[in-house]
């Protein structure tokens, strides 16, 4: 709870410090703050975790785990934010605070065991999103994302609402302990509200995570919105939703182990040929990610449809291994849009000789974004097969395999642009910042790391 | 208040689960149907009252106040929904002079 309490707390204060234009200070304050956060979080790890504040929030290794892993992106994302925001806007202290703000409804997601608390994160994770998306006001292509976006959003969380609702009328308790003990005490004779409150509750949360057939503003509005801000969505955003809804499907719905999976398993089917197969019409790397992360939450998804006592760990080691790998693309991406003013595949022409550090991170970045041996990506992804064939869904995973092979076609594509093909105009090599450098080494080395050493973290869950 | 409680078991529970699924449904097939960002706003509050409206009888029905507590939540954080939603509208409106969502479509695959 430190941590939440920290991180309001830090969005109020960068506020005043913009208030009053010491705007040197805001990155580093901001930075700090997130370390005190970050250190409440590792001071509860392997604790008594039981709810506190009347059940709202719980503690345990697996909230800790994802909002741990959510407040280091922040970090890293803020790193690469030094001189991206002031050259969109003049208000630079608001970006700070409302992505502080975000991150604390993001926590709250991960640690909520109270359908109250999941209702309230959620809110104040999209709410401070839907200003970021359209922060350039001048934009159309800004506006029309915040616009999608607002209205996505608002009209998912009526969906989420009214199943937790009817959840509500079943059971007679928001409480998540409670809520399954009810469906442990009577497995017979199951209000039909349930199952209402069961549908309605995963269309909102596929909604939120952009899983196909509710996936379709999520192109739109990865490519209208500023593309740090794209980065924080894909990343932070989607990895605490998967952390909601596995706390939800994995804990509380498990007794009710034979009515959602199998549209679960529909939805995921979907989400992945969807996803891949309109990544690779793009022609514009930001979209391509866009849609690659359409496919990636199909791949997460696996973990809740086959839930064992492996699934918590490799839905943690998929998520930290999709956020490192998404956080280098949005650098390289960054930087490459800086220089050559464009997000297309052309604009990557012939990095690989200008810039062999810059060509090298991005490489591995979609290296492990595809699932290659050696980088963390494939330990995240393999360990996904293997709960799915422990739970024998052969065809699940046949075509999960399929869209794997599909992945590899449009990733390695921003890979040949590097190194096979001569940019038209030799701009010369791109001038890497200092912060820019610190995040893509760290990514990197610790994508390797996990793909070398992967008991370092599938121990921990 | 235990008069107010009488008033609402006096209708049967079912009774207001349908009510409130056709004014949920109708803000469903607004938001899907209406051009107009506003009328679409106008559709997600009913949407939400719509859940508030059960809330409160499942509350009522159960003698459970937490029901009635979460109807608060769904208020405030509805409110400050509209008021950022409404900020984007008008930053909408100011480069568009439109609240058509028509208007908006630069972004397609």
């Amino acid at each position: 709870m430190a941590a939440i309490i920290t991180l309001s707390l830090l969005g109020i204060l960068v506020l005043y410090l913009g208030l009053f234009k010491a705007k040197s200070a805001l990155l580093p304050v901001t930075l700090i703050g997130l370390l005190v956060a970050l250190g409440c979080e590792l001071a509860l790890w392997g604790g008594d975790a039981k709810p506190i504040y009347s059940g709202m929030v719980v503690f345990d290794n697996f909230a800790l785990a994802f909002s741990i892993l959510c407040i280091v992106t922040t970090g890293l994302i803020l790193l690469l934010s030094k001189a991206y925001f002031s050259s969109i806007s003049n208000n630079v202290a608001e970006y700070y605070c409302l992505i502080l703000f975000s991150l604390t409804g993001a926590l709250m997601v991960s640690a909520y065991h109270n359908f109250a608390m999941l209702f309230i994160g959620i809110e104040v994770m999209s709410v401070a999103l839907y200003i970021l998306v359209g922060i350039r006001k001048t934009d159309f292509g800004s506006n029309e994302a915040a616009l999608k976006y607002f209205l996505m959003g608002a009209f998912s969380t009526g969906f989420l609402l009214f199943g937790i609702t009817l959840l509500y009328g079943a059971t007679g308790t928001f409480d998540i302990t409670g809520v399954r003990e009810y469906l442990i005490a009577n497995p017979q004779q199951i209000s039909p509200y349930f199952y209402g409150g069961v549908l309605l509750l995963l269309i909102g949360l596929c909604f939120k995570v952009g899983a196909a057939p509710f996936h379709f503003w999520t192109p739109d509005v990865y490519e209208g919105a500023p593309i740090l801000i794209t980065s924080y969505m894909s990343t932070v955003v989607k990895v605490a939703s998967f952390a909601g809804f596995l706390r939800l499907f994995g804990y509380v719905f498990v007794p009710l182990h034979d009515f959602w999976p199998p549209v679960l398993l529909i939805v995921i089917i979907i989400t992945l040929f969807i996803g891949n197969i309109t990544a690779m019409m793009q022609a514009s790397f930001k979209r391509m990610l866009a849609y690659s992360s359409i496919s990636h939450a199909g791949y997460m998804l696996f973990a809740i449809v086959a839930l064992g006592a492996t699934s918590t760990s490799s839905i943690f080691t998929y998520a930290i291994a999709y956020s490192l790998s998404s956080v280098a693309a949005f650098a390289g991406l960054i930087l490459v849009k800086r220089a050559k003013g464009s997000d297309q595949f052309v604009a990557f022409n012939g990095l690989g000789k200008t810039n062999p550090f810059l060509a090298f991170v991005i490489t591995v970045a979609m290296l492990s974004l595809a699932g290659i041996p050696l980088t963390a990506g494939f330990i995240g992804k393999f360990m996904m097969f293997n709960t799915v064939m422990q739970d024998y869904h052969i065809v699940l995973l046949l075509l999960a395999v399929v869209n794997a092979a599909i992945g590899v076609f449009y990733y390695l594509r921003v890979v040949v642009h590097m190194y096979f093909k001569t940019a038209e105009d030799e701009g010369g090599a791109i001038v890497l910042p200092l912060s820019f450098k610190v995040v893509l080494a760290t990514t990197v080395a610790l994508t390797l790391l996990i793909g070398l050493y992967p008991d370092c973290i599938i121990g921990l869950l | 208040m235990d008069n107010i409680i009488q008033n609402i078991q006096g209708i049967p529970l079912n009774h207001y689960l349908i009510f409130c699924s056709i004014i949920f449904s109708i803000g469903v097939i607004g938001v899907l149907i209406r051009r107009n960002v506003i009328i679409i706003m106008m559709s997600i509050e009913l949407m939400l009252n719509s859940v508030n409206l059960l809330l409160a009888a499942f509350s009522a029905y159960r003698g459970d106040a937490s029901g009635q507590v979460f109807v608060f939540f769904i208020m405030a954080l509805a409110a400050a929904e509209v008021a950022v939603g409404l900020a984007i509208v008008i930053m909408v409106y100011r480069n568009t002079k439109s609240v058509d969502i028509e208007s908006l479509s630069k972004l397609r695959w």
